[in-house]
């Protein structure tokens, strides 16, 4: 079994937050836009060191998104910045006729995704942004699992052309992805090889679907943990390569149940090869105040949660 | 230099191409495009320096357009042809199944001209204001038009975009409002009264200039004078009064135009007002 080591907690959006530093040294064209939070997004340093790049749009996201169109058209990266909240369902139509329709190399960073944003509630709790950001043509979507993946994501995202969602989080979660890992858009990472399940996660339920993983080995049950980073395009070839073998999945983000990768996977499966899915993600709620930590539990978000979907679906295979 | 008889031509000619587009497909806007004919021709005939035989989407080392109120796509796609970005026979495609000359402006095809689709209104301001300060950065001293309806700054996002110009001091920015008091519901004041617009632009740090737009000679001068005023650390807006649809006696300044297409007699009334001076599409 491959054994993955948590380095240290850390932020999603800090990787972001180094990522654009390092890019602000190597890609004259990076330019980044931020909507009054810059602190959270974790884009001081980028802002102090390259004042002339960083473009503070005050509480004025659908001019932000109109902005960077404009900033690709002249040949600029663009990476507008602010909540995930913020940056999707507030702007949907400026990115769907500026950014998607008119596919403009402008990349949307959005931190504090999902549930584990905590305490504020939600209000800024965005559960449905993978759904709103995967139905744009021409629109990627990236949902990266830790401090490492995030910042070799942004860095990507950075030399790919066309409109990329980049989504992470507020919290501190365990940093476990080999520093120097490759990271390609598209392409899924094999975490943990496995015959009996296919476990297909996405941000922070990663390191979660790797702890049931454990779990389940105890229980008689290898379970096939699949890092699916880009949820559009899809990595549809390794999924059915792996639910082959494993004969039954199941799918874990810190989403809606409606739009996100259990969805994507779900709509893969029955186009191309039926087999059983369980889904671990938020089912048609919206969230509450409480620490990221608690949310996950009372949300089904958890470990335990992974493994009994696992233990579910490995018995309706069997059936 | 072409002269203001060859705008005034020119002007004429989008105006029956305008109809006759809108005509054969029974389906368009050509109340408002009507009223920017002079605009649209002295600024590609006059204003900007482009060159339309090589259209690059950056733009880079030239004057670039972008049209808000995409749904003046008839006039602009006339104005683009008409100047050399593509073929005039192309014009006869508008608005049909296949075509570059989508309803609304589009990318997606690659029609020489058009940068970012346009439509769903309130949105150019910003893109324009993105790409001027791509120029800045890029060190390319030439200018950004943009223009907009004056319904469209109904529009929040147009305020959020006001605002940022003057903070961000976007002075290589011409923006321009066709003011022709109409919208599809009825006249401006009835549906949503917008108040004294000048003072509302000028209040917002913007440097406001007003012009008849169906006059060459006086909106030459007032396109003239808002280049001047640019690189002075403000934005500059052009209120242009138009009238919607005009040219065509049954047609002018009534919002009943604003997207409803002529009949076979309508266009024939209509085309016997205006001169074919440089020959239909």
């Amino acid at each position: 079994m491959n054994q993955y080591i948590n380095t240290g907690n850390k932020d999603t959006r800090s990787g972001f937050g180094a990522a654009m530093l390092e890019l602000g040294k190597t890609n004259a064209d990076v330019v980044a836009l931020c909507a009054d939070l810059t602190g959270s997004l974790k884009l001081n340093e980028f802002a102090e060191a390259f004042p002339e790049r960083f473009i503070q749009t005050g509480i004025a996201e659908a001019n932000m998104m109109g902005i960077a169109a404009g900033l690709a058209i002249g040949g600029k990266i663009p990476f507008a910045t602010t909540f995930a909240n913020f940056a999707t369902g507030r702007v949907y139509d400026q990115i769907r006729q500026s950014i998607a329709y008119s596919n403009k190399n402008v990349k949307i960073a959005a931190s504090h995704a999902g549930i584990t944003l905590g305490e504020d509630g939600a209000t800024h709790q965005m559960l449905e942004d993978i759904g709103m950001m995967k139905m744009l043509p021409n629109m990627t979507v990236i949902n990266p699992c830790d401090y490492n993946q995030t910042k070799a994501a942004t860095i990507a995202a950075s030399k790919y052309s066309g409109p990329v969602y980049l989504r992470f989080g507020r919290p501190k979660v365990p940093n476990f992805i080999p520093e120097n890992q490759k990271f390609i858009i598209g392409k899924a990472i094999l975490l943990q090889p496995g015959n009996d399940v296919s476990i297909f996660a996405a941000g922070h339920l990663v390191w979660k679907a790797l702890e049931a993983c454990k779990v389940l080995k105890d229980k008689g049950i290898t379970a096939e943990i699949i890092n699916i980073h880009t949820i559009k395009p899809l990595d549809v070839q390794a999924i059915l390569d792996s639910v082959k073998k494993t004969g039954c999945a199941v799918s874990a983000e810190e989403h809606e149940m409606n739009g996100g990768l259990g969805d994507s996977i779900a709509q893969t499966l029955a186009l191309y090869d039926p087999k059983p899915l369980e889904m671990v993600a938020v089912k048609d709620k919206f969230g509450e105040s409480g620490t990221p930590e608690e949310l996950m539990r009372k949300f089904n978000l958890d470990t335990p949660d992974i493994v009994e979907a696992a233990l579910r679906v490995v018995k309706r295979k069997n059936k | 230099m072409n002269s203001e008889k060859e705008i005034s031509n020119l002007a004429s000619q989008i105006r029956r191409d305008v109809l006759r587009m809108i005509h054969a497909v029974q389906s368009g806007h050509p109340g408002a495009p009507l009223g920017c004919a002079e605009f649209f021709a002295a600024l590609y005939l006059r204003i900007l320096k482009h060159d339309p035989a090589s259209f690059k989407m950056d733009g880079m080392g030239e004057d670039v357009f972008f049209l808000s109120n995409g749904h003046l796509s008839a006039g602009w796609y006339s104005v683009l042809a008409r100047s050399g970005y593509f073929d005039i026979a192309e014009l006869g495609s508008f608005r049909k199944l296949n075509s570059r000359l989508q309803g609304h402006p589009a990318t997606a095809d690659g029609l020489p001209g058009v940068r970012v689709a346009s439509g769903s209104l309130g949105q150019g301001l910003s893109v324009a204001i993105g790409y001027s300060l791509s120029k800045k950065l890029n060190k390319d001293p030439y200018h950004v038009y943009v223009l907009m309806g004056d319904g469209e700054i109904q529009e929040g996002q147009v305020w959020e975009a006001a605002i940022f110009a003057t903070a961000k001091k976007v002075d290589n920015l011409i923006a321009v409002i066709d003011y022709n008091k109409k919208q599809i519901d009825g006249p401006l004041h009835e549906v949503m009264p917008l108040g004294d617009l000048k003072n509302k632009w000028e209040s917002f740090g913007w440097q406001v200039l007003e012009t008849d737009g169906n006059d060459v000679k006086e909106l030459l001068a007032a396109m003239e004078q808002a280049k001047a005023l640019t690189g002075k650390g403000k934005p500059v807006m052009v209120l242009m009064h138009t009238i919607m649809g005009k040219g065509v006696d049954f047609m002018e300044d009534r919002h009943q135009w604003h997207g409803s297409p002529p009949n076979d007699a309508q266009l024939q009334s209509a085309l016997s007002q205006l001169v074919e001076t440089i020959g239909d599409y």
